[in-house]
């Protein structure tokens, strides 16, 4: 089997892992500001779940250009970040490390990397997904419902009281409603995802056999207005 | 003005407290508020962070409806008006995806040019309607009420928008022009943990606990919300976060509308107050009697 390839840089795993994130960042607004990147540790110190995480976010970019994909693809970072913008809002480099972060999410799911934490995430996110597309709206309690029967039904005995509460305050909603126009949305959706899987972006530039900087081929910068 | 109303999923029934306020709040100032007929579910954060194009085609789907009707959005959920706000943004900043979403609208007999603007109500009481009419048609002074005001992370993130993303004012500033001692609350931007409280329980109960504590040390009597998962988060586990930390929290929570509409004179009832679980502290309660200032 051919692990290595070339200069001995990068295993295949680590070329297809990088492929498939840079393609997402790519799609990202300004994403290639990723190379910008000057480990000063802002986001890690503005995020209020680092303490949680088993790589801050400063590292995640700092594996990235080490070629360490896969680790990242493991952690449990990726799956815990709360997409509340601290970092992205304070990054001096101007990375949309959140969005940076959701790229590496879709390029784990596609990749198909099961932790236990991935796991949680990617059922709920399904879950809605399947919601979504069966009503048009989302029905909260059958979104909870079906999440705790797949991952901790002990748990969903544990919402009874908080769901009886909710119920004397007319706050639950028995059955899920669907839209009128559902099967117009159905139709969207389904050429949206068409679009999706049809969708091969070309990388400027793009060598997965570089590392760091230059993986992401020449560098664009455009002024950061006004932010 | 008149606006298109985006309630989102949240505020359809399980925060009906919000979406009852902000629509008394709004007549009551003269605002009309057009519902977007057959809305559909704007994605969420959390669909957004899977899949890319149909996630833009689904919350794009709104903003044809409303360039329809020719008005500009209202959405009061933090989630709906953030996704709603970016993909307004990714379309108008990548012309590729502007198409492919367009391509996808068409099977629903639909196309969206860009021009619907997403704003959030707090944007718009204060800049549209201004301050000067709240206070003309203000029927009470929060007068000794301690408030904290809460903006969570999404409405004033990740761009710069119509406030200031590290230390927003226009919560403080509509409170305090209407009577109330707004404390100092340096956790006003700080995230609630928002659907962690599903999928990683431990670390949104601390980051909750932290808010509370921050709200509590500073003397607060309420803490207003601007956002539904926040508000969930901090009310419905309030009772979780002291048996964890061994706290004794009793902190109401109130929209921003819901206190506003108190000081509208609104009755309560139209405010879906009725619908919290912390019960109101007496101030609020007293507040709420009185007829007149
Ligand atoms: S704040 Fe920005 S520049 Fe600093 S380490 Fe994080 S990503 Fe890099
Ligand atoms: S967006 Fe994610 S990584 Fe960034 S500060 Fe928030 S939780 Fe941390």
């Amino acid at each position: 089997m051919e692990q290595i390839k070339h200069h001995g840089l990068m295993s295949r795993k680590e070329v297809e892992l990088r492929k498939a994130f840079l393609e997402q960042v790519h799609i990202i607004p300004a994403g290639e500001r990723i190379n910008r990147c000057i480990q000063c540790g802002t986001c890690t110190g503005s995020c209020p779940v680092s303490y949680a995480m088993d790589i801050s976010p400063r590292e995640l970019i700092a594996l990235f250009r080490a070629g360490e994909m896969e680790m990242i693809m493991k952690s449990r970072t990726i799956w815990i970040c709360a997409s509340c913008y601290a970092c992205t809002t304070r990054c001096p480099s101007g990375i949309k490390i959140t969005d940076i972060i959701y790229a590496l999410k879709r390029t784990a799911m596609e990749k198909k990397y099961q932790s236990q934490q991935a796991q949680q995430v990617q059922i709920l996110a399904n879950l809605f997904i399947q919601n979504l597309m069966s009503y048009g709206r989302l029905h909260e309690g059958t979104l909870i419902r079906k999440y705790y029967m797949k991952t901790n039904i002990k748990k969903l005995f544990g919402l009874i009281p908080l769901g009886r509460k909710m119920f004397q305050k007319k706050r639950i909603a028995i059955l899920p409603k669907k839209i009128k126009a559902y099967a117009s949305l159905s139709r969207i959706i389904k050429k949206a995802q068409e679009i999706e899987m049809r969708e091969e972006p070309a990388l400027l530039g793009y060598e997965p056999d570089y590392v760091g900087y230059k993986a992401l081929g020449e560098l664009k910068l455009e002024p950061r207005k006004g932010e | 003005m008149k606006y298109a109303y985006y309630p989102g999923c949240s505020l359809e029934k399980t925060q009906r407290g919000y979406d009852e306020s902000v629509r008394e709040v709004f007549e009551a100032l003269g605002q009309e508020l057009i519902e977007i007929d057959d809305w559909n579910c704007c994605g969420a954060t959390i669909y957004m962070s899977v899949k890319e194009t149909v996630s833009l085609a689904v919350s794009s789907r709104n903003l044809a409806l409303a360039e329809k009707m020719g008005l500009d959005i209202i959405a009061p959920c933090s989630s709906c008006f953030t996704v709603l706000a970016k993909t307004n943004r990714i379309l108008n900043q990548v012309p590729e995806m502007h198409k492919d979403v367009n391509e996808a609208l068409t099977e629903g007999g639909l196309s969206y040019k860009g021009k619907t603007k997403v704003r959030h109500p707090v944007d718009i009481l204060m800049n549209d309607v201004g301050i000067e009419t709240i206070l003309h048609n203000s029927k009470k002074s929060l007068n000794g009420l301690k408030v904290a005001p809460y903006y969570g992370c999404q409405i004033v993130r990740p761009e710069k928008g119509f406030d200031d993303r590290e230390n927003p004012i226009l919560l403080d500033r509509m409170f305090n022009k209407c009577g109330a001692d707004v404390v100092p609350f340096p956790m006003k931007v700080r995230c609630c943990g928002g659907m962690l409280m599903t999928t990683f329980e431990d670390t949104a109960l601390k980051l909750n606990m932290e808010l509370l504590q921050c709200a509590d040390n500073n003397g607060a009597d309420v803490i207003v919300t601007t956002c539904p998962l926040c508000h969930f988060n901090l009310e419905a586990y309030q009772d979780k976060i002291n048996e964890k930390y061994q706290t004794k929290y009793n902190i109401p929570i109130l929209y921003f509308t819901q206190l506003l509409g108190i000081v509208l004179g609104l009755p309560e009832k139209k405010l879906g107050i009725d619908s919290s679980f912390i019960p109101m502290c007496k101030k609020i309660t007293d507040l709420m009697e009185v007829q007149y200032v």
